[in-house]
């Protein structure tokens, strides 16, 4: 069949167009549901705020088949390295969006037992704000995700996709104080 | 793991498998664990005589140590309803021993909570049991009062309880829904949720939130109830009771279903009182304990309810008893509907109740109350208490202990989920894998409240 | 030793709240559960370091810490409170779990937040905390541990 026969059967396009709108319209969260932010996910998933029409219900169980993180909720620093696994074992590309202030920057637990954002073990990529977010605002997050993938390159490589090894101390010049010993009474 | 093949491991990856491990809090071979404690993970609850101890070679499990097989499960798995970890030691399929770990969500609320003054205290005790958000604030308002020693009035009572109730129903169907979810039905999880929006919009009406509202306070509730409240909660009440049948179409009848509830995970009143296990793991089993028919608080003395109570204590007994309850919390809140006094819907006394916001424009003392309670907090005398409610999970309790100051000198909940996860080495004892999902999910724990 | 010898104060919502001395802990448990204090609802410890003052009964010496016990009957619907005087130096009691085996999880909270020891428990490891955890958070000596924040510096000496 010659190529005049052909007529409208073709689409066009560049391959990066197609790469990122396949990456965008299918992209399988993990289930990383650690507290109340995780209902909410669930929420979101659930039948009034429908995520399967941005093709994101199938929520993939092993790390291996998912390329989203959903963090959604508190880590405390007995669940950091878990986190830190369960990131690694994810096939690039991957992305990680922060559920909730908790997530973010370690929202009203300012102590001893949370990771103070889960920046400081995973890259992310889209923090959504609120405790805990409302579906409305994890769609918001899942939207502007979508948005910074059309928008991006698709050959670029993250430096910190390099695992980092846990014991390295943090660059920032602070270190977070947890004192052992605590003066009582007032200073006069 | 043998140790030359964890170096090479951590010399290819970067990483090291050891960072998960959790060292002592691991279940080990039979050899190398205390008696008592293999005891414990064999599900041995009613104690032995004394003076005899139990030897492993003489517990009833006939497979030497190497044909078993050590494995865990979690925290990140899709059916431990939040980050719980387990381990089993298994024979094939067959579950022999096990061992809850938990701490995954440790936050340290109760050390929080020292640093909160009461008035900031239900933000932090709302996230503990994040599905039952209200009940938490309600137990910890309750004890707050307790010390305060201040009478609410009634019309705050039936508005707490019409929230408890509320949250009640919600509570149960989102178990309706992950329940089903674990046992395979995908579309339970869409009918709980869809009834569930409903209610969770009604909160967002009255409280301003969906979850974690912050809206039952010591002395009262937040803000009253909006117009037209009765209309909306009037709407709830039939639908849900009406949809509340199409579970019974969907998994009661269902063989399936059945074959995979009825029989597992059988609990005896027993073993249920000597775990000190309460809720619907309790009435499972036999024994009619419910608070609020049996030590009454709020006003559930002056409403009409069941106590739903099963026989075998299985799966499918705590099924239709939380089933059961989600009719039974529909029938309270029609006769709240009828019976809501008028009123206040806080306490009037000035030191512990801020002032209506219209009224700080007015006088002086009244933004003197307000700055006070705001920053610094009212006052509770030096005192004790315990106080619990009947939340769907079994009791939940508070525990504070006061110095006389505006921050609790020391705040403990009693979480049921925390005491309920002591039963799964009994309940998970000689099932099969499979059975261990149904189980834990039919336990109905919030990691939230177990870890604190 | 029997229960109406123990020294004990009126509570709020209990019958009773008793104190007994750590040696007659576990007589005292026992007695309660032949009492017809059929299931244990919580056990907590309460660390008193720096507390202005709290109300006990005469000839009960207050100590740093306390384990706090809080029992159910469901025959009688009522409740009973026990609460023993731990000393800081030595913080060793006596485990209930013979008596009530739903206690096991909660002594060992007590033990990895406070760093109370309960001698007869099967297995006393930690529970909530990470493995390499070094000290006991709920302690009054143990900081928040907060990060210093944009509007909130971290807190100097009490």
């Amino acid at each position: 069949m010659a190529l005049e026969d052909l007529r409208h059967n073709f689409l066009t396009g560049r391959v990066e167009d197609l790469v990122k709108w396949a990456r965008y319209s299918s992209m399988w969260p993990v289930t990383f549901g650690l507290a109340c932010c995780a209902i909410e996910m669930m929420g979101a998933g659930g039948a009034d705020f429908d995520l399967a029409r941005f093709g994101m219900e199938v929520f993939r169980n092993s790390p291996r088949q998912a390329d989203l993180m959903i963090v959604a909720g508190r880590v405390s620093n007995k669940m950091a390295p878990v986190l830190r696994q369960v990131y690694d074992q994810m096939m690039e590309p991957k992305w990680v969006i922060s559920m909730g202030v908790c997530a973010s920057t370690g929202g009203m637990f300012n102590n001893y037992a949370i990771v103070q954002g889960v920046d400081q073990i995973v890259p992310v990529d889209v923090y959504a704000p609120g405790c805990p977010p409302s579906p409305e605002t994890l769609m918001h997050a899942i939207l502007t995700l979508h948005e910074t993938i059309r928008t991006g390159e698709i050959t670029k490589r993250r430096a910190e996709n390099n695992p980092i090894h846990l014991s390295e101390t943090p660059k920032s010049p602070w270190v977070p104080e947890t004192p052992t010993r605590v003066r009582l009474g007032t200073p006069r | 793991m043998s140790e030359a093949f964890d170096a090479e491991i951590t010399e290819l990856a970067g990483w090291s498998t050891k960072e998960t491990s959790e060292g002592s809090q691991e279940l080990f071979k039979r050899q190398e664990t205390s008696k008592d404690e293999l005891g414990r993970e064999i599900g041995s609850v009613i104690q032995l005589p004394e003076g005899i101890t139990l030897d492993p070679s003489q517990i009833d499990i006939d497979k030497p140590d190497d044909e078993t097989m050590i494995i865990n499960m979690g925290p990140q798995h899709p059916s431990t309803h939040g980050v719980l970890r387990l381990m089993f030691e298994l024979d094939g399929e067959v579950i022999l021993r096990t061992k809850t770990i938990i701490g995954y969500l440790h936050t340290g609320m109760e050390k929080q909570a020292e640093q909160l003054t009461y008035v900031q205290g239900s933000t932090n005790v709302t996230r503990m049991d994040y599905l039952s958000p209200l009940h938490s604030e309600l137990t910890f308002s309750l004890a707050v009062e307790k010390l305060l020693d201040v009478e609410m009035p009634s019309r705050a009572t039936w508005i707490r309880m019409l929230m408890g109730e509320l949250n009640r129903i919600s509570s149960h169907l989102m178990w309706l829904a992950t329940n089903g979810m674990d046992l395979g039905s995908t579309t339970a999880m869409i009918y709980g949720f869809r009834e569930r929006e409903m209610i969770l919009s009604f909160f967002e009406k009255t409280t301003g939130l969906r979850m974690n509202t912050n809206y039952i306070r010591p002395g009262g509730v937040a803000a009253d109830l909006p117009d037209g409240w009765e209309d909306d909660v009037a709407v709830i009440c039939d639908t849900i009771l009406k949809r509340s049948f199409e579970f019974d179409d969907l998994m009661t009848g269902q063989p399936i279903f059945r074959e995979r509830t009825e029989g597992v995970g059988g609990l005896t009143a027993e073993e249920a009182l000597a775990l000190g296990l309460t809720g619907p793991l309790l009435r499972s089993t036999g024994v009619p304990w419910d608070l609020r028919r049996s030590m009454p608080y709020l006003a559930y003395d002056e409403v009409e309810f069941d106590v739903v109570v099963g026989t075998y204590g299985d799966n499918f007994d705590r099924y239709s008893i939380r089933l059961n309850e989600i009719r039974e919390s529909i029938r309270i809140c029609r006769q709240i509907l009828e019976k809501m006094p008028a009123g206040d819907y806080r306490v009037q006394d000035p030191k512990v109740t801020p002032p209506p916001r219209g009224r700080i424009d007015e006088s002086m003392e009244a933004l003197i109350h307000h700055f006070k309670i705001f920053t610094e907090g009212f006052k509770v005398p030096v005192g004790e208490v315990y106080s619990a409610i009947e939340s769907p999970r079994g009791e939940l309790g508070c525990y504070i202990a006061s110095d006389g100051s505006s921050k609790p000198w020391r705040m403990h909940v009693r979480a049921p989920s925390f005491v309920n996860l002591n039963a799964l080495p009994v309940l998970l004892r000689g099932g099969l894998l499979s059975d261990a999902v149904a189980i834990i999910s039919s336990v109905d724990p919030v990691m939230g409240e177990v870890d604190r | 030793m029997t229960i109406a010898s123990t020294p004990s104060l009126p509570g709020i919502g209990v019958s009773a709240v008793l104190f007994p001395a750590p040696s007659d802990y576990a007589a005292c448990i026992a007695a309660l559960k032949a009492d017809a204090y059929e299931m244990c609802v919580d056990l907590c410890a309460v660390d008193y370091l720096g507390h202005p003052g709290r109300e006990l009964p005469v000839g009960v010496a207050p100590e740093r810490f306390e384990v706090v016990v809080n029992l159910l009957s469901l025959s009688k619907k009522d409740r009973v409170r026990v609460r023993v005087q731990v000393a800081e130096l030595d913080p060793r009691v006596d485990s209930i779990y013979f008596a009530y085996p739903g206690v096991e999880a909660m002594e060992r909270e007590a033990f990895v937040l406070v760093g109370i020891l309960f001698d007869g428990h099967p297995d006393l490891s930690r529970i909530l905390m990470p493995e390499e955890w070094e000290g006991h958070p709920l302690r009054k000596d143990f900081g928040l541990g907060r990060v210093p924040v944009q509007f909130k510096e971290a807190p100097g000496p009490r």
